[in-house]
């Protein structure tokens, strides 16, 4: 990319969470749910004296896409860190538990998730569990009517409780600068010690949990530019692709198969993790 | 497997010093509830799976237990790893495919003492996240399809780990004990992560139910749809597993007297005001957006 292409990619990591949804949706199209003036904030931040934010950092989205019913959930990275706390958490269950309920009374309606989360907010840590797993519920439901895209562009990426639900999508799309895994470098580097992980490593964090490593394993169905229009046309056609035949979740019997070829006694390398499930888990 | 490989288990088991200091209690009350049933041994170590009954009718037993000998390091004490993930799963859609064409799918019985996920760097490279979607994936799978799916939380419930197995139950029981916990993180590592120290933490968790560890203020978030107290949760009498019995042929009652095969079962009164509000205020503004 030269520099006049730099000046004018309109980036879709620089956007905040509302401006992502709504260029994801047919122009026009977007209504938000739940937004900020419904001033709906976190009772257990207020109780701890910090301070809440009107969405609790999550947007939820309706509208349509290439015509077709669409809600849009999007965590906002710069509060809190995107993490979950009751209701931004209930905000993301609820739309998708209404979009299946939808496709029960014949409305197709589908929906993508756009995570840049941590996790559960640990100030309401159970609450933000407890929605994690009616998140994780919802996502299950809904997928078997239509596609749940997940998407995590960066720069926060995409860790703990969500990670999972970031797993249970029919497809996951990421950026290069965006990272998955279920913890975070700083609590691996706790639990089990800075031999074990050294989450001031940069580039080995990013290469295991990196966007691009995680496409070229076959743990993400696709790592994109950061582009509004690409990442817009890359949605719009994963959606036209429908429901999968087989959700990555439900591959156990493939895992399983290329985990039993790894020896455990060394540690992981990006090469190695990308040799056995290019075998075992991509085709 | 056989009852001499099942009993070497357990002293395998016993041995071993599990972190979170009740990692025997599945064990135990996995295999007290399943009788003479054996364990399947095609199963990793660190997963016991059992067929019995429940209410008179056949049911799966399921629990994550430690394997010291795990031949991954960060498993060993009673977490779930990447192939106890995958297992867990395999489990569960072993169950959803027998009884595919079944009109009455057999219950699931989630027996919960889980110190954590596994925190490790092979973990992570290897998709760790993916292999406890596997597992909760499969449990609200079959959920969907009509079996029921019933959490009892004997020990630990920690995060991912809770997350994978058992959150997904239609219905949570929990034994009011000091050594049952329920949370999303360790103290040391939630400290480090929210930049305070331990002793703030706990100040805190004093005021804040959701942040507590202990199952009664647990309990009071409206979560469970019952709370036991067994004289001895570390070894299941029989005055206590006659009752633990009975509360989960009722859990069983009740979900199928619901009708229902989603999660409004622990949308109950409890602290959770904000997140009903949130719910109702979606549905309201929900047909008028654009369609």
């Amino acid at each position: 990319m030269n520099t006049s292409e730099l000046l004018a990619r309109d980036s879709f990591i620089e956007r905040n969470a509302r401006s992502r949804a709504k260029a994801l949706l047919d122009e026009g199209s977007m209504t938000e749910l739940v937004g900020p003036f419904d001033r709906i904030t976190s009772p257990w931040l207020a109780m701890q004296q910090l301070v809440v934010q009107a969405d609790d950092g999550v947007v939820v989205a309706k509208g349509t896409l290439e015509g077709l019913p669409t809600v849009v959930l999007a965590i906002e990275g710069a509060f809190q860190g995107g993490s979950m706390g009751e209701v931004g958490g209930a905000k993301i269950a609820g739309a998708l538990e209404l979009a299946a309920e939808d496709n029960r009374t014949g409305v197709p309606t589908q929906a993508a998730i756009l995570f840049e989360t941590g996790g559960v907010r640990l100030q309401e840590a159970n609450l933000g569990l407890a929605a994690i797993a009616e998140i994780q519920a919802a996502i299950v439901d809904l997928r078997r009517y239509r596609p749940v895209i997940g998407i995590s562009a960066g720069t926060v990426g995409c860790y703990g409780g969500m990670s999972i639900a970031a797993g249970l999508c029919s497809y996951l799309v990421l950026t290069g600068e965006a990272r998955l895994g279920l913890n975070g470098p700083q609590v691996i580097e706790q639990e089990a010690g800075v031999a074990e992980f050294d989450s001031r490593n940069r580039p080995l964090i990013w290469s295991l949990t990196g966007g691009a490593q995680r496409h070229q394993s076959g743990l993400a169905d696709l790592c994109v530019e950061d582009d509004t229009a690409i990442m817009r046309a890359t949605v719009a056609r994963l959606f036209r692709q429908g429901v999968p035949k087989q959700h990555r979740s439900a591959r156990y019997a493939d895992f399983l198969a290329s985990l039993a070829q790894l020896d455990a006694s060394v540690p992981a390398t990006a090469q190695q993790v990308r040799a056995i499930y290019t075998r075992g888990v991509q085709s | 497997m056989t009852m001499y490989l099942k009993q070497q288990l357990e002293d395998g088991v016993a041995a071993a010093a599990p972190v979170a200091g009740t990692g025997c209690r599945g064990v135990r009350w996995l295999a007290a509830l399943t009788g003479d049933a054996q364990l399947d041994g095609s199963y990793c170590a660190a997963l016991h799976v059992a067929d019995a009954t429940l209410a008179g009718q056949p049911a799966r037993y399921i629990a994550v237990v430690p394997d010291p000998h795990n031949r991954f390091a960060r498993v060993r004490n009673g977490e779930i790893g990447l192939l106890e993930g995958w297992q867990l799963a395999r489990a569960v859609h072993e169950v959803i495919e027998a009884d595919r064409d079944a009109a009455v799918k057999r219950p699931i019985v989630a027996v919960i003492d889980v110190a954590s996920q596994a925190y490790g760097r092979t973990e992570e490279a290897y998709g760790i996240h993916q292999a406890l979607a596997g597992a909760a994936g499969a449990y609200a799978e079959a959920r969907l399809a009509g079996h029921p799916v019933i959490g009892l939380i004997v020990g630990s419930a920690m995060s991912g780990a809770f997350l994978a197995h058992g959150y997904q139950a239609n219905r949570l029981i929990a034994f009011d004990d000091p050594k049952v916990m329920v949370h999303a993180m360790g103290k040391a590592s939630a400290a480090r992560i929210t930049l305070r120290s331990v002793e703030a933490l706990e100040q805190l968790a004093a005021s804040v139910p959701p942040m507590a560890y202990d199952i009664r203020n647990y309990a009071s978030l409206g979560l469970l749809w019952r709370v036991l107290s067994p004289a001895d949760p570390d070894a299941p009498g029989a005055a206590d597993l006659a009752m633990v019995r009975q509360s989960l042929e009722e859990a069983l009652a009740d979900i199928v007297a619901s009708g229902r095969s989603d999660l409004a079962g622990r949308q109950n009164d409890g602290l959770r005001q904000a997140s009903g509000k949130v719910r109702e205020l979606l549905r309201q503004q929900w047909q008028g957006a654009a369609r």
